[in-house]
């Protein structure tokens, strides 16, 4: 038989990896029939909604329900007494704490669950909540956590005498855990040392995920099966079951855990919230089916905060600028439970990738994890387990160093940089990164901004800036980041014991078509579309024909979901695995048919063929139909696989920003003039989808250092918990991005991906934070905290005496 | 609460249906009458996720009361698919300049590039931008977005050339 396509054509009709297919998903999406939470309507359903407190600490000295019940449509109240006898009124964290369901005699932040009501319709339901009356007596509050290690006051009452917690001695009563990573002794003898030790205390504030779909579920119970269904915006559905099966005591095959459509994650959707265990509960108490949907304010208030790390720095080097230690101390700020997302063995996340792209000889980090009266949460936003927090410090640090030498930093960037030949390389705080090209990678981004041209048009800027030609700076913001994702190897990753694998299932239906399924989820990344393409050059069936399902936990095999960028890292390594046993087997099959040893075909994009006979060949449908209708002695009848991926490493995707910035003295307002991201993410899948990651995540990254943020006042109150309030950049404000790429395969996955969407945000915050240090740098400005809004970029001017 | 009655003409339906005078015309669409392409992002006015056409005008569903909807015509996502099936222009151009991500955001953001192009055929990228900004979005960075609609401009002026 002859074939008139040619290689190269048969190649592209599959749409594999490197095409720019379009996306599966959105034939739904642009037509309004995607399906979310709260699009899902069940026979009977009814809505919950919580009572929350105004006040940031306090006693909950009563709770009177009955006005409420007598709310036309108000079905039931549940308060933390309902929730006691089942044990329910606390549930634990993924931080090895436990976190207050509904108040338990006491509130610890501002909008905290106090009594969930039950009714008919939304509108009845929020009626309720304005009629259950509580009385509090207030409590001191705390909202900054170097004060709480110094109070007498205790937040955590149910902790008092315990010096131990799920992470080692407790120092204080509002202290959570010590962590240290490295050389301690080595480090202070280096600084001592040194030539040149810059120090600086750099401050990450909290902010928010803040998807457009906030988080919500629907709980049905079926009284006569005894089968709990729970949808919902997760993030991890198989965790989810297994933690709802722990403390509810259903056992876990009698519950079914989906999600379905999700309108954006970025970490919110991780944890385990007050919600879907009272909707929970409710299910079970009415026999109906409950849903529960936070609104923005609640959202923004009490579910997942990201960031709040105060990093107090210290960098070594020679003269000449070489890096030779680096000392980190942080303080975390946790709030009123610790609720972090992060792998049991990390209280503070990946916060030891810090050293970032140096090779930085000797290091130290401690972080203190403490309790406020804040929100809990510390989920890694669009972020690898506080990857971000760690990105932002050192390249923070690198800018001070430069000052401090009177150097150029992107000179002191590249004599620091790991070099190529030395991966995979050990870092002083304990990762080794398996791969990378930085050199390169930095000079094609200086090259591409043409950086010495710009570096004399600010020079110039600055000469006519001190002759009152102008009043605008400009501010050149660089960064060099380096990303550890693909979390992660079961022997050192794993969330409340369930080891941090994924994993993919696939089918192949007798006509050559199929259906994958994986143990992650989308909420937006588009896995229908990407993933399809994995199997389709893997196995060489058409993208078009392969069918992608995640999230049904009675379906698809059991994974860790989608987060820290860990999909195409550990699921996609899961799809290249189980689609390459397919392939084996089709060897066989392919053999067989072809009448010659299995050794004597071999792979041709779409088909197996015999050795030096290339007309003689059996096409992957042709084989897909023989795998169901031939006896092939011994050989089981069908065609699937199943892989269970444990990754032997984290990848180590890595970029290089360049970010310039016009700023007003006068108005404290800027324009970002251009944006450059270079992303090296290994293995390019689908280059269309990696562009839309990285201007989406240089969004997030721009809105988190030039306004957004979490902010309280003294009493504990929330200012920041509306859209008014919370910055989120429109259209208008946002910058276009150019984007560029560099391949460095990842070494030990299988198809080299390394993975993408969370490289922007890790990257851009800090290149926009540059940008604005670097405007005032030769006005003598050092560090000064985001976010960068209009108001505190006005008062650095004033403060350098750029007003008079 | 007492109901009303109230009628309103949807993508070309007369539907009507029991409401509370204090009911919101998201909350109409969305739960009596299943019209879920419109979305819940803020319901205070700030993201756009619920925006609909309402008698020829962009407005957000969350701040509308059904009651001042009565009788009025509305416009929504659903509404922008060709009569065949098949995806309307802005539609076809979202997917294929990859406007969309988590999609969201997406029923709000075509129903006002929608209006938007009603009301000027050839908008500069500035013009989009500006016309855009009620409408938020956090997985895009809006860039394709842009281009999505600026592409449907040109594709539906080519289509109205065609046709003269
Ligand atoms: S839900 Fe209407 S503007 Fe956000
Ligand atoms: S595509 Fe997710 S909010 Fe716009």
């Amino acid at each position: 038989m002859k074939d008139e396509l040619t290689q190269d054509q048969r190649s592209a009709n599959l749409k594999g990896m490197g095409s720019s297919r379009k996306r599966v998903e959105d034939v739904r999406f642009t037509q309004g029939k995607g399906r979310y939470v709260d699009d899902i309507k069940l026979d009977g359903m009814l809505f919950g909604d919580f009572v929350r407190s105004p006040y940031a600490h306090a006693r909950v000295t009563s709770i009177n329900t009955e006005a409420a019940m007598a709310i036309p449509g108000v079905v039931a109240v549940l308060t933390a007494k309902d929730l006691e006898p089942l044990g329910l009124h606390w549930m634990p964290t993924l931080a090895g704490d436990k976190q207050m369901v509904l108040a338990d005699g006491k509130v610890l932040f501002q909008g905290q669950e106090v009594a969930y009501v039950i009714a008919n319709d939304r509108y009845a339901a929020a009626d309720g909540v304005e009629a259950v009356e509580v009385e509090y007596e207030e409590l001191p509050v705390i909202v900054n956590p170097f004060e709480a290690l110094k109070s007498n006051v205790v937040l955590r009452e149910d902790l008092e005498g315990q010096t131990e917690g799920a992470h080692g001695p407790r120092k204080h009563h509002n202290h959570i855990f010590t962590w240290e990573q490295g050389d301690k002794e080595g480090t202070e003898k280096v600084l001592e040392e040194a030539d040149v030790v810059a120090e600086e205390m750099v401050y990450y504030h909290r902010t928010h995920p803040c998807p457009l779909e906030t988080c919500g579920c629907v709980a049905s119970m079926d009284k006569v099966t005894g089968k709990l269904t729970l949808y919902g915006t997760f993030q991890a559905p198989h965790a989810i079951r297994t933690v709802v099966s722990l403390i509810s005591g259903i056992a876990e095959h009698n519950i079914r855990v989906v999600s379905p459509d999700i309108g954006g994650g970025f970490g919110n959707k991780v944890g385990a919230y007050a919600g879907y265990v009272c909707s929970v509960v409710a299910s079970i108490v009415t026999g109906k089916p409950v849903k529960w949907v936070e609104d923005r304010m609640e959202n923004l208030m009490t579910t997942a905060f990201a960031r709040d790390y105060w990093m107090q720095g210290k960098i070594a080097a020679t003269k000449e600028g070489k890096i030779t230690g680096l000392w980190c101390h942080t303080t975390a700020d946790h709030g009123g439970f610790d609720a972090c997302a992060d792998p049991t063995k990390f209280p503070a996340g990946f916060m030891n990738i810090c050293t970032g792209s140096y090779d930085i000889p000797t290091a130290y980090l401690a972080v203190d994890g403490v309790y406020t009266n804040k929100a809990p949460g510390g989920v890694s936003y669009r972020c690898s387990f506080r990857v971000t927090e760690a990105a932002y410090f050192i390249e923070r640090m690198i800018e001070v160093l430069a000052i401090e030498l009177n150097m150029d930093a992107a000179e002191l960037r590249r004599i620091n940089f790991i070099k190529s030949d030395q991966f995979p390389y050990q870092s002083a705080l304990g990762w080794e990164y398996d791969s990378g090209d930085y050199h390169r990678a930095w000079d094609q981004a200086l090259n591409a901004v043409g950086y010495k041209e710009l570096r004399e048009e600010q020079a110039q800027r600055i000469e006519d800036f001190k002759a009152g030609k102008t009043r605008k700076l400009i501010g050149i913001g660089l960064t060099h980041f380096t990303e550890i994702v693909g979390a992660g190897p079961v022997k050192n990753c794993d969330i409340l014991g369930l080891g941090m694998f994924d994993s993919c299932e696939i089918r192949i239906h007798p006509t050559g078509s199929a259906i994958a399924r994986l143990g992650t989820i989308s909420q937006g990344q588009g896995h229908a579309t990407t993933f399809a393409q994995i199997i389709a050059s893997e196995i060489g069936l058409p993208a078009d024909d392969i069918t992608l399902e995640e999230g049904d936990t009675d379906t698809a095999p059991y994974g860790l979901g989608t987060y820290g960028s860990r999909s195409t890292p550990v699921a996609g390594a899961a799809t290249a695995m189980a689609a390459r046993k397919i392939r084996a087997k089709a060897q066989m099959i392919a053999a067989y048919l072809l009448e010659v040893h299995d050794d004597d075909v071999e792979w041709d994009v779409d088909r197996f063929s015999v050795k030096g006979a290339p007309e003689r060949f059996k096409t992957m449908k042709e084989i897909a139909f023989a795998a169901y209708n031939q006896a092939i002695p011994g050989l089981e009848p069908g065609l699937e696989a199943v892989s269970y991926y444990d990754p032997p490493n984290m990848t180590y995707p890595f970029g290089a920003y360049i970010c310039v910035m016009e700023i007003d003295v006068d108005t404290g307002e800027h324009e970002i003039r251009s944006f450059y991201a270079l992303d090296d993410c290994g293995t390019r899948i689908n280059p269309m989808i990696i562009d839309g990651q990285v201007h989406g995540g240089c969004t997030e990254g721009y809105a988190i250092a030039m306004g957004q943020e979490i902010a309280y006042d003294e009493m504990g109150n929330c200012k920041s918990a509306t859209l008014m309030d919370f910055f989120l950049p429109t259209a208008w404000e946002t910058p276009t991005y150019t984007t560029d790429f560099a391949v460095t395969p990842s070494p030990h996955h299988p198809i080299g991906a390394k993975g993408v969407g969370e490289s922007p945000n890790v990257g851009s915050v800090p290149c926009f934070s540059n940008a604005v240090h670097d405007a005032f740098r030769p006005f003598g400005l050092v560090q000064s905290h985001m976010p960068h809004d209009h108001w505190r970029i006005w008062k650095i001017a004033k403060d350098l005496g750029l007003h008079s | 609460m007492s109901k009303m009655h109230v009628k309103l003409n949807v993508n070309g339906q007369e539907v009507e249906g029991l409401a509370e005078p204090r009911t919101l015309l998201i909350h109409f669409l969305r739960e009596n009458l299943n019209i879920t392409g419109p979305h819940i992002g803020c319901e205070t006015s700030h993201c756009g996720a619920c925006t609909v056409d309402l008698n020829g005008k962009s407005v957000k569903s969350c701040t509308v009361f059904v009651a001042q909807a009565n009788g009025s015509d509305v416009t929504t996502v659903e509404g922008l698919t060709n009569d065949d099936g098949s995806l309307g222009v802005i539609q076809e151009m979202f997917r294929e300049h990859h406007g969309l991500q988590c999609g969201f955001c997406t029923p709000g953001m075509i129903t006002r590039a929608h209006r938007l192009l009603q009301e000027n055929p050839n908008p500069t990228e500035e013009e989009v931008r500006f016309g855009m900004a009620g409408n938020l979005c956090r997985c895009t960075g809006y860039q394709n977005i842009v281009k999505a609609i600026l592409a449907s401009a040109d594709m539906m002026n080519a289509q109205k050339e065609a046709a003269e």
